[in-house]
């Protein structure tokens, strides 16, 4: 209930979560209790696309927690929401059993096709649903522990932090796309068949995964606004500021990094995890310098720093994408290199700094 | 990383244990609180402190004066753990051995700082960066469920009476003017309860009256705490100080009081005739 | 500024005399009349009048008549069935490209059934084979005779030797020479005579012959019967001994080789950091639209090429001074247009020129295409350097090195000579003192920055040279060159020499070990690690400056 009053002091915030909450609760409802001709009636093809904004609106609100309140502009966050997605695509392929193309009950097809002989070690556990989403959380948080704790610990800060961020995505990129690592290299995982023996290509389970994605979002929403509201946030938002006064307050800045910087991968690998059952594939594209960098944009667009500005600019730019793409598929990346330059420029605090400076004009 | 691994379960930061004969306890048996000896730091060839040696004793109010390029900067920051220096020693009491901690480390055993700029957190309220500085477990899950206790509350009230901030309690600090920042930090360094203050030009910016309490306050403290004062100010110093260090290329010029400070022929010739 | 540089105005020079000398050397010679005849006899004879017309041929000593000897053993001498005319014609798979056999002019193209092939014996082609290696062993060029010596040392018989050992006596060049000494020696290894073996493997020590070890490896291999091809111990014992000596050379040579890759990949690296080096390190800019900088200078390498075909060893010179003020102007225009609005605000400055490099990339797809373009490499810079048969060094990568070391030591100067190299520096260390002085800082920022983005098309240019040319060239090495500079030392030029090169090398060694994608892993991670060590780099910057 508090973090509930909490979400409610402030408007806007207070509107995007009941636009949240209707959003999650109408579209599924309507796709499953509708007939399809109906005018109310949302096909599946809309059910996943939204679903998957919905996803992207929570890996770019995890971004938001480190780089609008922590200052660190990580230009590798989709690397931990990739590592989530993949960690879900491997129990979704143990999922698949006999039914591959080679019928082998242990192996994935892939390995049948590099003559792999046993499993990897790194692949047990994963027909366990738990287990699997343990580690849809445990290995982006391990990634960004490790990561974070050489980085912070070294004061390795601001443009470097960002450089070296890319770099480890990078480096993930090709890691990734090496059939020796076992995670299907450059095709990635895919062919699913079914989750918790639920089809997943049936409308019930897209809309019950659109339900959770929807939930994820409103939970990790009121999450990071509580976390922001105590102590903590606060002492985070200093580090963005001021982080050399913060030590000398006696806080070990690292630490605080650390917290929120793994907290934010976790979130993340949570929304990859829901993101790969609904698009269907996970592959090492996921990994792009160029994907951790729209994930920037997103938030750049709605606003950093407000949590929902992130929710927002990601939904804002994703259909955008989705539209243009559609209409004029070359103009695509001029628009979003267009995005970069004007919003940095022109609209530092992105579209919910443009409403507040609207309200303001109004009110006075 | 031992510590590093602790703090992440939240264990208290403690001062190094083996350093300090009771834990936590500085010891100032023998008088001083602060040792500096044969400090010296270069940077690129220029020697910004050479062979420094300066003593402060507990409760002192000490004033240092030097022309710029002096080394004062440089001597708090290496007391505060932000530069190691060369060669020489820092002793925190008898015991604590300063160049083996880091800024943290330092502030939780006791010694605080104003800096020169004044830097207060803009994007807070003045109550919050005062909530901030207070002194209390400064681990990362402790502050993530941190809750005021009425006791808290009632001393940062305290505080920000003093620093005659009360009425600006929730207004964000960056709506302040430069006179009130300074007051503001001076009030986060009363949070944390230090041992040690270590205050960098506090009066650039202030309006006569309020360099007037400013004086009053930092005299007030002497005894319980012990203070080094970083002023450009001559009249402000005539007024607060007792004993007067002056700072010259790296090193310790003279000490004495005012008056025999500002009657030494060295002094006068490295503040005149250059 | 790089146009006005001797050495490249000699090269320049150097290149235009190369041009015309190979445009008067083919210029048509008048035909001798032996020659005519013979070549008719050859186009109209029986099998036996061919076999003489052949012998006629071998007398005349004359690369034109050599290279119609060697289409006829190649069965690419033809008639024309409508004119009876002597062609020579390379299959392009729908038909032959006709050239006349006598002048040497092309005729065009022809279909498969338009030619009769002129027909050889076997014996015949034994004949022309040793009449050609005849020829070549007496040719004018010297590379010619060392092919044909090297060809013969392979497969020599009794009259291969004679030959050889008659052209020893003669033979002016020294390359050629050793070469046939080593053919004799190789010879003499099939002696029945010990002492001449001996003589011969002690003789072949000297010489870095993939033969020679090839013969020594053959000797000390068993037959079906168990027996080694070498009967005799002692000859054995030295061939043992001979072959290490010259495994350990080539290991020796591997290691040359390695460090020679890696140099020349870490030219390409320090190419493409160096103008970061300046926009990062000396004026505090994330340019993430540097690597398409590089890319507009590798198109402008292609478009130049496409403007002159036929020019095409001196179109990559003209590139260099055209990709340099084509990439200067698009920085300038960067820096004014945006960049100058975010001093300061160095996080903002990255994505803003993120997202430059994605319009500029867009662009290229656009008005080009998707996909890679091709750029010819001129025939000065192809081929390679053949120091000796385990160990030849491509003239592109050569090259490329030393283009790299020139830019960088011009760059060095600039910034250390000219005013406007004083002003960066002034400014770099404190702007507003620097204004103060009157220095015209924005002026000072655009300069700089133009200079930064220039050297980034330079290195297009060198890139379009090894790599290929497409939209996404410049991702391709941003990461790369940032980690050069902050491996280096932000804002010290040297530290992104010794950076690009320490890591060029680096990854070409870890690669046989680890293959290409992990050697690249390991140095990004390396380079992580290594920035948690020394967050400064290689050269930090000290005092109290650098920690602002």
């Amino acid at each position: 209930m508090k973090l509930l009053t909490l979400a409610t002091q402030d408007k806007t915030c207070a509107t995007v979560l009941m636009v949240l909450a209707a959003v999650t609760f109408i579209i599924p409802l309507c796709n499953l209790l509708t007939p399809a001709d109906s005018p109310l009636h949302f096909s599946a093809y809309t059910v996943s696309l939204v679903g998957k904004y919905l996803t992207f609106a929570l890996l770019g609100m995890s971004l938001d927690l480190v780089w609008g309140y922590c200052g660190i502009l990580a230009l590798g966050h989709g690397a931990f929401f990739a590592l989530g997605g993949y960690a879900m695509g491997m129990y979704l392929m143990r999922q698949i059993g006999t039914r591959g193309v080679y019928g082998d009950p242990l192996l994935p097809d892939f390995m049948v096709f590099l003559n792999w002989k046993e499993l990897p070690w790194y692949w047990f556990g994963f027909d366990n649903f738990g287990f699997a989403m343990l580690m849809v959380v445990l290995a982006p948080g391990a990634l960004a522990f490790v990561f974070g704790w050489l980085a912070f610990r070294s004061r390795v800060t601001g443009v470097y932090l960002s450089i070296i961020t890319q770099a480890l995505t990078y480096a993930l990129l090709l890691a990734f796309f090496r059939n020796e690592m076992g995670f299907g290299g450059n095709n990635g995982l895919t062919d699913f068949k079914d989750i918790l023996g639920f089809n997943i290509q049936s409308e019930n389970v897209r809309s019950v995964l659109f339900f959770l994605s929807g939930l994820a979002l409103i939970i990790a929403f009121l999450l990071c606004r509580w976390i922001t509201n105590t102590k903590l946030g606060r002492v985070v938002t200093a580090i963005r500021d001021q982080e050399s006064r913060v030590r000398f307050l006696g806080y070990r800045v690292e630490m605080f990094k650390l917290w929120i910087f793994v907290f934010a991968a976790m979130l993340a690998g949570v929304a990859g995890a829901l993101y790969v059952p609904q698009v269907g594939i996970i592959n090492p594209s996921e990994f792009t310098p160029l994907n951790s960098l729209e994930i920037v944009v997103w938030v750049a667009m709605g606003g950093r720093g407000t949590l929902y500005g992130a929710i927002i600019g990601a939904v804002v730019v994703n259909f955008s994408k989705t539209v243009l793409t559609g209409l004029m598929p070359d103009a695509w990346l001029f628009i979003l290199g267009g995005l970069f330059v004007v919003i940095t420029v022109l609209l530092p605090d992105g579209i919910v700094g443009l409403m507040r400076r609207n309200i303001r004009s109004k009110q006075a | 990383m031992n510590s590093f691994a602790e703090n992440l379960f939240d264990e208290d930061d403690k001062v190094k244990a083996s350093n300090v004969v009771v834990e936590g306890k500085v010891d100032i048996r023998h008088g001083p609180i602060l040792y500096m000896e044969d400090v010296s730091v270069s940077f690129d060839g220029f020697k910004a402190l050479n062979k420094l040696s300066l003593f402060i004793d507990a409760g002192e109010l000490r004033c240092m004066i030097g022309p710029n390029g002096a080394g004062k900067t440089t001597m708090m920051d290496v007391i505060t753990g932000k530069t190691k220096p060369d060669t020489g020693s820092v002793f925190f009491g008898q015991t604590i051995d300063l160049l083996e901690m880091d800024e943290p480390a330092i502030a939780q055993a006791g010694i605080c700082r104003k800096f020169q700029k004044p830097s207060v957190f803009d994007a807070l309220s003045v109550f919050e960066n005062l909530e901030l500085a207070l002194k209390t477990n400064k681990g990362a899950w402790k502050t993530l469920f941190f809750r005021l206790t009425g006791e808290q509350r009632d001393r940062i009230g305290e505080v920000m009476e003093t620093v005659g901030l009360t009425a600006l309690a929730h207004s964000r600090a960056g709506i302040l003017s430069h006179g009130q920042k300074q007051w503001l930090e001076i009030g986060m360094l009363l949070m944390q309860e230090p041992k040690v203050m270590l205050v960098d030009e506090p009066i650039a910016g202030m309006t006569h009256q309020e360099i007037e309490r400013t004086a009053e306050l930092l005299l007030s403290l002497q005894g319980e705490r012990s203070l080094v004062v970083v002023e450009h100010d001559m009249e402000f110093v005539r007024s607060i100080a007792r004993k007067v260090t002056v700072l010259h290329e790296g090193s310790v010029l003279t000490e004495g009081t005012m008056d025999e400070v500002q009657n030494d022929p060295r002094v006068i010739q490295v503040y005149l005739g250059g | 500024m790089t146009l006005f540089n001797p050495t490249r105005c000699q090269a320049l020079l150097a290149l235009l005399m190369l041009v015309f000398s190979l445009a008067a050397h083919s210029d048509p010679q008048p035909a001798p009349q032996p020659w005519l005849d013979a070549l008719d006899t050859l186009k109209q004879g029986s099998m036996p009048e061919r076999e003489k017309a052949i012998m006629q041929l071998a007398d005349i000593k004359d690369a034109h008549n050599l290279a119609i000897l060697q289409a006829l053993l190649d069965s690419k001498l033809f008639i024309t069935k409508t004119d009876a005319r002597l062609v020579i014609g390379t299959d392009n798979h729908q038909g032959f490209d006709l050239s006349d056999a006598v002048s040497g002019a092309s005729l065009g193209a022809v279909g498969h059934d338009a030619l009769t092939k002129i027909n050889l014996t076997n014996k015949m082609r034994g004949t022309l084979r040793k009449i050609i290696g005849e020829l070549e062993l007496s040719a004018d060029d010297p590379k010619v005779r060392l092919a044909a010596v090297k060809a013969m040392a392979k497969e020599a018989d009794e009259k291969a030797i004679s030959l050889l050992r008659e052209r020893a006596g003669q033979e002016q060049d020294e390359a050629v020479r050793e070469a046939i000494k080593v053919a004799l020696l190789l010879q003499d290894m099939d002696s029945e005579d010990k002492a001449v073996r001996i003589m011969a493997i002690e003789g072949l020590k000297a010489y870095d012959s993939q033969e020679a070890a090839n013969r020594l490896n053959a000797m000390l291999e068993k037959d079906e019967n168990g027996e080694y091809s070498e009967p005799d111990a002692d000859v054995r014992n030295l061939a043992k001994a001979s072959l290490t000596n010259i495994n350990n050379r080539l290991q020796l040579y591997g290691s040359i080789e390695t460090i020679f890759f890696g140099l020349s990949l870490g030219a390409v690296l320090v190419l493409s950091a160096i103008g970061l080096a300046i926009t990062f390190g000396v004026m505090g800019v994330i340019n993430m639209a540097h690597g398409e900088l590089m890319m507009l200078g590798a198109y402008t390498t292609y478009v130049i090429q496409q403007l002159m075909p036929n020019y095409l060893g001196v179109s990559v010179i003209i590139a260099i001074p055209a990709a340099f003020v084509i990439s200067a102007l698009a920085g300038i225009a960067i820096e004014r247009g945006i960049i100058r609005f975010l001093y300061g605000r160095p996080l903002e400055t990255l994505l803003a020129t993120f997202g430059v490099s994605l319009i500029l990339q867009q662009s290229v797809r656009s008005i080009f295409s998707p996909l890679n373009r091709s750029v010819a490499t001129p025939e000065w810079m192809s081929g390679s350097w053949q120091i000796n048969d385990f160990l030849s060094l491509t003239w592109n990568r050569f090259y490329i090195l030393v283009f790299c070391l020139l830019v960088f030591v011009l760059l060095l100067q600039i910034l250390k000579r000219t005013s406007l190299g004083l002003e960066v520096r002034a400014v770099a260390q404190n702007r507003k003192m620097a204004k103060a002085m009157g220095i015209p800082t924005a002026r000072v920022d655009a300069m700089t920055f133009g200079l930064g983005s220039g050297i980034a098309g330079v290195a297009g240019v060198a890139l379009s040279q090894i790599t290929n040319v497409g939209p996404n060239l410049g991702q391709a090495y941003i990461v790369d060159s940032f980690m050069v500079v902050v491996f280096g030392g932000v804002g010290n030029l040297l530290g992104t020499l010794v950076a690009g090169f320490s890591l060029g090398i680096a990854n070409k060694f870890l690669e046989p070990f680890a293959g290409a994608v992990l050697a690249k892993i390991l140095v990004l991670v390396f380079i992580i690690l290594f920035i948690q060590k020394r967050p400064r780099g290689l050269f930090p910057q000290k005092g109290r400056a650098a920690d602002s």
